[in-house]
């Protein structure tokens, strides 16, 4: 099983929670995650029913992707604390807590799934949260936030978070430049990953590269994705190019190396090697095999 | 009798002669010779332009029992075969077969006439809206059986003589005084005449109507004078909404574009992607977008196909005119940008059905495919293809160049989504086979892809490709695992109630369609 703190997370698409089609075919398009929204893409009225359906499409169908459920904020609207106790037992691998403004919050969640877990003979960690953040207050709040042991990812929800700054969503992302660096800021502190905000403009596939580009630049872990035709570009600005790879992987032999023969300071290249270097080397190795590259090939190449 | 993909054919069906049963691709060799055109005199200065569609029936001679045909180059906008058969129904001649080359909704009018005894037979390449529906709940309404033929299998049957036509009531967009017509301008333009010209040569009589009678010699022309004896100028030949579509696009549906990136990837990794390769894209959402993804591998890979067959779309064309393909052969023209292409586009060859797919002659176009990609209202798991009868059983589709393309091309793809609806598409057994399984190499799904087991080179060539390769037994449960397995459609057994035979392309019986029990 993929360790729920180190695995890809390129990708993870919103599936509206009240569409069984889109729900049955979600799973097709390669999304390293999936997140069903019962909260902002459900009407008040249809909320029961996106909170059952998802609820009896986890248990009934088997996602190969990693499966999370965005709730209603359990204590700003009165459905959040009905959504976990429908979708708790069905096991998703995480929550997605919205808008979050305090380490409260991301504490009421941690107590209701633990409850669960215990109830179920589930190791605790069986699901984990993920946590957005969608108001300024949030922001303030990051750090505490991203140090709490149960959320092991944070997110930018941007089109809350722009209402709040009283803007508006540009091409150049200027008005999230803050948001996004403190954002990451705090998840690296906190050694968790970091999402970056959607792109609503699905017909705009160059300015999505170009959004996906930068947040991948600056150090994001993936990208929230609306429509699936945005996967595939998501993927490609992900996977790691051939000089990456390669050094990536003498680094990992290198490090294999050194544990074997009890050898000291590494170095590959002329270059020192460390902890956080090999770490990234493997998270190189992970996007290229994701990706389709055939490692084990280039490997024995080198 | 079981026929050789073990259907069961009955020994008789009333209406139908000379039953010879599928025994497999290419197997039966004919030894006749073809049929040939009626010989007439041709006068000096004669006026073929008449006044009325009721002086062309006057003047053919039509009588009861006798055959006549029609293209479906006007598609859903046709209004020619409804000018025809009123006036026929009018003079109060009966029992009439209707060889058409296919039939589409704006046909339902026919059931009228089946119902008062003008038609009483049917040919074509499928049956759908209304009157397939209603022939399927009453095939008793008609003499016998009607008869399903693949386009290449039609061409066949009308040059080997099992088809004989005694009038061919053909719309032109243009044609000139003397009967040399195109389909590639005109008000009602819709390329490539390809299943006419077929009629054409080989009908007793053949009758041009046309909303677009000029002057001047008309070239190049699809249809020559030679072979046409009377003209009908008429207002309006079709409703051009219905004809040709604007510019077909690409779907916009993730399903059926992955379904499409599938294919384009399983072309590339079986090595069939290669310089000077030659392809045909079934109409289809996701056989259609496989284009998109053909074209940017060929472009990355700075690949030139040989040519492409169609069918032909706008899509298809601009491939064409931005020299990824040499030439493109076009029996049938389906949208403003493909007609406008065959117009102007030098390497854009219109062809006859005949060229396009038929078995008999010495090289059909369809034999020199390298791929082709169609899709399928169903399969089973003996990979044959279901195109023509729905899930209930009711005639909904037509055979078109299914099975010919299937036959000829070196590879054959099907594209389809693993469940419609609230069902799985991969049957035990097809409710009724078009194509045979063993023309059939590779079925594509959104969930995965499973290679005919007589494939064993693709297999080979796809297992580490890093694309859902499967079973197809595994496929199907996946399907089940979903939305369960469905009862079987009950089946009328009885001989009354056979409503249509499907013949392979070579004339043989591949298959019957009978009325369910519902």
């Amino acid at each position: 099983m993929n360790d729920p703190k180190t695995r890809l997370r390129r990708t993870m698409m919103f599936v509206p929670g009240n569409s069984p089609k889109m729900i049955n075919s979600a799973d097709i398009y390669g999304a390293d995650s999936l997140m069903f929204d019962v909260e902002d893409a459900i009407a008040i009225t249809e909320k029961d029913t996106a909170r059952h359906l998802v609820a009896n499409a986890l248990k009934t169908l088997k996602f190969h992707s990693e499966t999370v459920v965005r709730i209603n904020h359990p204590t700003q609207t009165p459905f959040g604390m009905d959504d976990l106790k429908v979708i708790l037992p069905s096991k998703p691998d995480m929550i997605r807590l919205p808008k979050v403004e305090d380490v409260s919050e991301v504490q009421l969640i941690t107590d209701e799934i633990e409850k669960v877990e215990k109830e179920n003979g589930w190791p605790e960690g069986t699901i984990n949260i993920i946590g957005a953040i969608e108001s300024v207050k949030g922001l303030y709040n990051v750090r505490e936030i991203c140090q709490q042991p149960r959320l092991i990812a944070i997110a930018l929800g941007a089109e809350d978070f722009i209402a709040n700054l009283k803007t508006q969503r540009t091409k150049t992302g200027i008005e999230l430049y803050y948001a996004r660096s403190q954002i990451l800021m705090a998840a690296r502190d906190a050694e968790i990953q970091c999402m970056d905000t959607v792109f609503s403009d699905v017909k705009d596939m160059e300015g999505f590269e170009r959004e996906v580009t930068n947040s991948r630049d600056m150090g994001f872990d993936g990208k929230s994705v609306i429509h699936p035709k945005q996967i595939t570009a998501v993927h490609r600005i992900y996977t790691p190019n051939d000089k990456q790879l390669t050094h990536a992987l003498k680094v990992l032999a290198a490090f294999e190396d050194s544990l074997k023969n009890h050898k000291g300071v590494l170095a590959v290249d002329g270059k020192m090697i460390d902890g956080p270097i090999v770490v990234r080397a493997q998270r190189i190795v992970d996007q290229a095999k994701a990706a389709g590259i055939d490692v084990e090939k280039k490997r024995e190449e080198i | 009798m079981k026929n050789a993909i073990g259907r069961d054919i009955p020994a008789h069906i009333s209406g139908i002669n000379n039953i010879r049963l599928y025994e497999g691709a290419g197997v039966y060799k004919p030894e006749k010779s073809g049929a040939g055109k009626k010989l007439r005199v041709g006068k000096p200065h004669t006026n073929k332009i008449l006044q009325s569609i009721d002086e062309a029936i006057e003047k053919t001679g039509l009588k009861d029992g006798q055959t006549i045909s029609f293209h479906h180059h006007l598609r859903n906008g046709d209004y020619v075969m409804k000018m025809v058969v009123e006036r026929i129904a009018a003079k109060g001649i009966k029992n009439i077969t209707i060889a058409a080359s296919s039939l589409s909704p704006c046909h339902d009018f026919l059931i009228d006439y089946i119902k008062d005894g003008t038609v009483t037979a049917l040919e074509s390449s499928g049956l759908r809206g209304q009157l397939g529906k209603y022939l399927t709940r009453h095939p008793e309404a008609l003499q016998k059986p009607t008869i399903i033929r693949s386009h290449g299998g039609r061409a066949r049957a009308i040059e080997a003589g099992e088809l004989h036509i005694d009038v061919a009531f053909m719309a032109a967009p243009t044609c000139d005084r003397q009967g040399n017509a195109t389909g590639r301008i005109g008000k009602s333009a819709f390329g490539s005449m390809g299943y006419a010209m077929i009629d054409a040569a080989y009908a007793d009589n053949v009758v041009l109507i046309t909303d677009n009678l000029v002057d001047e010699p008309v070239h190049p022309y699809s249809i020559p004078q030679t072979q046409v004896d009377y003209i009908v100028p008429v207002e309006e030949i079709g409703d051009p909404a219905g004809i040709a579509s604007g510019a077909i696009r690409i779907t916009k549906s993730p399903t059926q574009l992955l379904i499409a990136k599938y294919a384009a990837e399983v072309m590339e990794k079986t090595g069939i992607l290669k310089e000077g390769f030659s392809m045909q894209l079934g109409s289809g959402g996701a056989s259609l977008a496989a284009a998109k993804f053909i074209r940017e591998k060929m472009e990355a890979q700075n690949i030139t196909g040989s040519f492409g067959i169609g069918g032909v779309t706008g899509i298809f064309s601009e491939m064409l005119k931005d020299g990824l393909f040499k030439a493109c052969y076009d029996a049938q023209t389906f949208d403003t940008t493909a007609v406008q292409s065959l117009a102007e586009n030098p390497n854009h060859i219109e062809i006859s059905a005949s060229f396009y797919a038929n078995p008999w002659n010495a090289g059909p176009i369809v034999n020199d495919l390298d791929v082709v990609i169609l899709s399928a209202t169903e399969v089973d798991l003996d990979f044959n293809v279901n195109v023509i009868t729905d899930s209930n059983g009711v005639c909904m589709g037509a055979s078109g160049g299914h099975s010919d393309t299937a036959a000829g091309a070196a590879l054959t793809i099907i594209v389809m989504p693993l469940i419609r609806g609230r069902l799985p598409m991969i049957r035990d057994h097809v409710q009724n086979v078009v194509t045979p399984g063993n023309d059939v190499d590779v079925i594509i799904t959104e969930r995965g892809i499973a290679i005919n087991p007589k494939r064993t080179d693709l297999i080979e060539k796809l297992s580490n490709s890093g694309l859902p390769i499967m079973k197809i037994e595994k496929l199907q449960q996946m399907a089940y695992d979903f939305v369960g397995k469905p009862d079987e459609v009950q089946l009328s057994d009885a001989d009354k109630d056979i409503v249509a035979v499907v013949e392979y392309r070579d004339g043989s019986i591949l298959d019957v369609i009978r009325k369910p029990l519902v």
